[in-house]
């Protein structure tokens, strides 16, 4: 059964907006969960987060960012294009109990994620706070969204082009002086969740962070997607992808996300499809 | 004049370990007629109790001997969905084969090669018949997972009338058929094969349907699915909680064998999905997977490829065939070391193994006398690709999403052992997932048990509901 695309918006070079068409896959998604797709027949299974959905539409968003063959062949299709294989809800959902002040925090595509779990954090009666990390200006996602929905936003740019100049641990850092903070979300890339993690652990905040292992069936079955949480291996695509921050293990999730590097290299000379590339 | 046990042809060595093409290639009809003509007629045929589905064994070999190839096939199907499969991956020599009348004298009847060429004639003659199907019931029954037993009790409830719909959670239909066993060892078209079948039979099959995850067993009950039999298999890799386990090149062999079986890495990049091996492959664990991991590996060109079993060769779980294949295939074989942890590079991929050579003990709880590290017998290997198979346990998904249903410590589902019913209300259960890990067999035996028992729940419901209108 096809997943026929039924929207697509560039938000900045690379990095696209899709609605995908996957009725079953929305009935019981809940924020902080994930899919598993596969773009083409011959196409890898890849986890991709979800960034909202709509069960009456029956249609998925996903924010990718091509950085390797896969995610460019995704940023490459069209509306009206199919993705051969969509399936979920898969993983755990995030933390959204009543705490009271939370931040959630947002890098790079990565801000599609926070965006259902702001939603339900608001909902349950937290005041919730978002941060946008990006390179620069050009690059910072769905900003007005986020503003739409939690009590206060705030950017960083390492170029100072938009919001604070500077890292989204320093807005953080900020903010942790102002008020207190009961839990922090973090999702983007692996430095910045180990940055922010580092960051909340003298103050003892639950800090989670979402792990993106490589899958290959995501539903607990193959074990490519160990992560070390608290010196235990734990299967992130049916334990987490959440996991306490001050717990995991970065440097060898890094290393692991690493290790095929040079397939990927590889994949992408022999791709032939526009964009994209480390 | 007694006749001698017929051989069946294989593919050599050194030719098959280049491609993923089968190995034993079956009899020729001049060979199964042969081999037909060993059983004995009028014996108390002890075969049918040595099966697990209770096939009349002697039936379907008698319709080889009078060269009625589709009747013997048409005997099979009658107890067995899929005897083109089974034919491969029984282990026929611990069932039918082991209380052979013959075999007490010598080699038994090849009951499993007899029953492989009487399905694949079938199957290649272009004759294969929809079986005869009860009308129509209305009914609507929900299996979870496409593998043996999802297979098996998709076809017996189909042939009974009922509306069946099969959830698969991967891609594919098939399961631990597809991801699991090779096609060396189980060629994708046998599979395939059956499957169309049951399409054909009216059995809805839905794929990347995970259940737990996309819809609960509460939802379909919602949906209107009378009864649910969940076939979820025991997919949860073991690993050793050694230090270093989490290096890359590090594989539990489900990801390994899912990469190549069901994903097709040994065509990268025709294939998207890669598949990382090394020149030297450990292979730990000595189980049938064990010996499909280790062939797998040999197919992908290591310069090496070794099974480390801590126990002795003839404590060895996997069927002696595979090990024998496995050999002829240049696999090497370490018994009696166990790896002790894994030892990284600067960039985290494993480069070693420590060992600890074992002596064997007093026997275990399992009968098999049980391994002991002997103390100062460390040594490191030098390796850059380890496949841990040493078994599965339960994935937990289902359990944790249907309130009500009883699992042991391990979350294996307990279930009645003769009608596969669990805690639950309409809900059976079959396979691996009762079990915790057995065969192919076993699990559609179970299945063909639990069919039955949802037919008959289903025929007493009926009668309540109609008791409670008059």
């Amino acid at each position: 059964m096809p997943y026929p695309i039924r929207e697509k918006r560039e938000l900045a070079p690379n990095t696209v907006m899709l609605q995908v068409y996957a009725p079953l896959a929305t009935v019981k998604m809940r924020p902080g969960q994930f899919v598993m797709v596969r773009v083409t027949p011959n196409g890898e299974r890849i986890p991709l987060s979800i960034s909202g959905w709509d069960r009456d539409k029956g249609t998925l968003r996903i924010i990718v960012q091509a950085v390797g063959r896969t995610s460019t062949e995704l940023i490459n299709l069209r509306v009206g294009d199919s993705l051969e294989d969509v399936v979920g809800p898969l993983g755990q959902p995030s933390h959204t109990d009543k705490c009271g002040t939370c931040v959630l925090i947002g890098g790079g595509y990565g801000t599609g994620a926070i965006i259902p779990i702001a939603q339900e954090l608001v909902e349950k009666g937290n005041r919730v706070i978002g941060i946008i990390g990006a390179r620069t200006k050009g690059l910072v996602l769905m900003e007005d969204e986020l503003r739409n929905i939690c009590h206060q936003v705030e950017v960083s740019t390492n170029d100072g082009s938009h919001g604070v100049k500077g890292l989204v641990t320093d807005v953080l850092a900020g903010i942790l002086k102002q008020e207190p903070v009961h839990m922090v979300t973090a999702i983007g890339p692996v430095p910045m969740m180990k940055a922010v993690s580092n960051l909340t652990r003298p103050f003892n905040i639950k800090t989670f962070v979402s792990l993106n292992a490589i899958m290959v069936d995501g539903t607990g079955m193959c074990g490519a997607c160990r992560v070390e949480v608290g010196g235990v291996t734990r299967f992130a695509c049916i334990e987490g992808p959440d996991f306490d921050g001050h717990q995991v293990n970065f440097d060898e999730l890094v290393y692991r996300q690493r290790m095929y590097v040079p397939y990927e290299k590889k994949a992408m000379e022999l791709c032939g499809c526009k964009g994209g590339g480390q | 004049m007694q006749i001698p046990i017929q051989d069946m042809p294989e593919q050599a060595p050194a030719k098959r370990v280049k491609d993923f093409t089968e190995v034993p290639l079956g009899y020729q009809m001049e060979a199964a007629l042969e081999e037909s003509m060993r059983c004995l007629d009028g014996c108390k045929a002890p075969c049918i109790k040595g099966c697990p589905v209770g096939i009349d064994i002697p039936a379907f070999i008698k319709k080889i001997e009078v060269q009625d190839f589709i009747g013997a096939a048409k005997v099979l199907k009658k107890y067995n969905l899929l005897p083109a499969i089974c034919g491969r991956v029984c282990p026929q020599q611990e069932q039918c084969e082991l209380v052979c009348v013959i075999g007490k004298k010598g080699p038994s009847v090849a009951i499993g090669r007899l029953e492989r060429f009487a399905a694949d004639f079938e199957r290649m003659s272009g004759f294969v018949e929809i079986p005869e199907m009860a009308p129509p019931t209305g009914r609507k029954i929900a299996i979870v997972g496409s593998g043996p037993a999802g297979l098996t009790g998709a076809s017996e409830l189909a042939r009974l009338g009922h509306k069946v719909t099969i959830f698969e959670a991967l891609h594919r239909p098939g399961g631990v058929l597809v991801y699991g066993i090779p096609r060396f060892r189980l060629p994708i078209d046998v599979i395939d094969n059956e499957i169309e079948m049951l399409k054909k039979m009216g059995v809805e099959i839905i794929c990347n349907a995970v259940i737990g995850k996309t819809l609960t067993i509460d939802d379909l009950f919602t949906q209107g699915y009378e009864a649910v039999l969940v076939g979820t298999g025991a997919g949860l890799p073991y690993f050793m909680n050694i230090p270093g386990e989490n290096l890359c090149g590090v594989y539990s062999a489900n990801e390994f064998l899912t990469r190549v079986n069901l994903m097709r890495a040994d065509l990268f990049p025709d294939n998207l999905t890669p598949v990382f091996l090394g020149k030297k492959v450990a292979v730990i664990g000595a189980g049938d997977t064990a010996m499909d991991s280790s062939r797998t590996a040999k197919r992908l060109n290591p310069e090496k490829v070794t099974v480390y079993y801590r126990r002795s060769r003839e404590e060895a779980p996997c069927l002696p065939r595979e090990m024998e294949h496995a050999e002829q295939e240049g696999v090497e074989f370490k018994f009696l070391t166990n790896p002790v942890r894994f030892i990284g590079d600067e960039n985290y991929f494993v480069k070693g193994m420590e060992c600890v050579k074992m002596e064997l003990g007093e026997p275990d709880a399992s009968g098999r006398r049980s391994p002991r590290p002997i103390p100062g017998s460390e040594y490191i290997e030098e390796v850059d690709t380890v496949v841990m198979a040493l078994g599965f346990g339960v994935n937990p998904i289902i359990k944790e999403t249907t309130p009500g249903l009883e699992t042991n410590k391990k979350g294996v589902i307990i279930v009645d052992p003769d009608t596969g019913r669990t805690s639950r209300e309409g809900v059976y259960a079959a396979g691996d997932i009762i079990t915790g890990g057995a065969t192919v067999i076993k699990a559609m035996g179970q299945a063909k048990k639990a069919a039955k028992a949802i037919h008959e729940y289903l025929l007493t419901k009926n009668l309540d509901k109609e008791m409670a209108k008059t």
